[in-house]
């Protein structure tokens, strides 16, 4: 009883590290939020890409109705959104790839390889849907 | 009375030293992902709209089966790992985080040997 009392007193007085919302936003702390944002939501891009190649063994029919749900206005939002996920969160691994190596700690590379980072991400994506939009004959 | 040894109370107390292995293949995934994703990418973007016979004849042809499977490996492998990582670091309730953690576990698993299954019916048909 006494220990319990003590316990719960503890947890309430026990110093809690400052939330995100303390600190002043920059390029760097955003940067490492949206890579897990990206890298959760690729984990639902591996749900539809399962869905997507199982559909093909189904035959003709399950896979054009795959096809027309990813061909969806909705569809073609998620898979938009999951262009530009998949471009980033492999830009930024790469960054974080240079990290482990010990390159790129200095405060101006860091803005430099996050803005770098967030140029290929966009340019990549917008070349992957012109590339779509043009093979799938104007959307 | 205690009757085991002091070595065996310290026994598994400490680190596993299994930190730097998870560590090690979420990099080595990470970095056979980036020509994989670049390749699957830049195939499948081509097929937007496509029918079955086109992506079931793609799928199958030279090495792209191999490259499939390779690719459906470091994915979900690699998805489970960084999933993995987010809920040890959000998820502090023991119940709830074993549960995440035993069905992420499971649904890479499932989701990957379902794909792979698909990648060897259409190369082989039937």
């Amino acid at each position: 009883m006494a220990d319990s009392k003590a316990n719960s007193k503890a947890k309430s007085t026990r110093p809690l590290s400052p939330h995100l919302q303390v600190y002043r936003p920059q390029i760097t702390s955003i940067m490492s939020i949206v890579h897990r944002f990206t890298g959760i939501a690729l984990a639902g891009g591996g749900v539809l890409f399962c869905y997507w190649i199982t559909s093909a063994t189904y035959g003709a029919e399950a896979f054009s109705s795959a096809q027309a749900v990813l061909g969806s206005w909705l569809g073609q939002l998620v898979l938009s959104g999951m262009t530009f996920s998949l471009f980033y969160h492999l830009g930024n691994g790469v960054r974080h790839l240079a990290w482990d190596v010990g390159w790129g700690y200095e405060l101006d590379k860091l803005r430099t390889s996050g803005w770098l980072t967030v140029i290929f991400a966009v340019a990549m994506t917008v070349l992957t849907l012109v590339i779509a939009y043009s093979a799938a004959g104007g959307g | 009375m205690e009757m085991r040894s002091h070595l065996g109370r310290v026994r598994g107390l400490g680190s596993s030293n299994q930190g730097i292995q998870r560590w090690w293949v979420q990099r080595l995934t990470g970095v056979a992902l980036v020509p994989l994703c670049l390749w699957f990418v830049f195939s499948v973007v081509g097929m937007a709209g496509a029918d079955v016979e086109t992506v079931t004849a793609w799928v199958g042809r030279h090495y792209n089966p191999v490259l499939l499977i390779l690719f459906i490996v470091c994915m979900f492998h690699h998805g489970q790992l960084g999933l993995q990582e987010v809920i040890e670091d959000y998820v502090h309730a023991d119940g709830v985080k074993v549960v995440a953690l035993i069905l992420v576990k499971f649904g890479a698993v499932v989701l990957a040997a379902s794909s792979a299954f698909a990648v060897l019916r259409l190369t082989f048909g039937g």
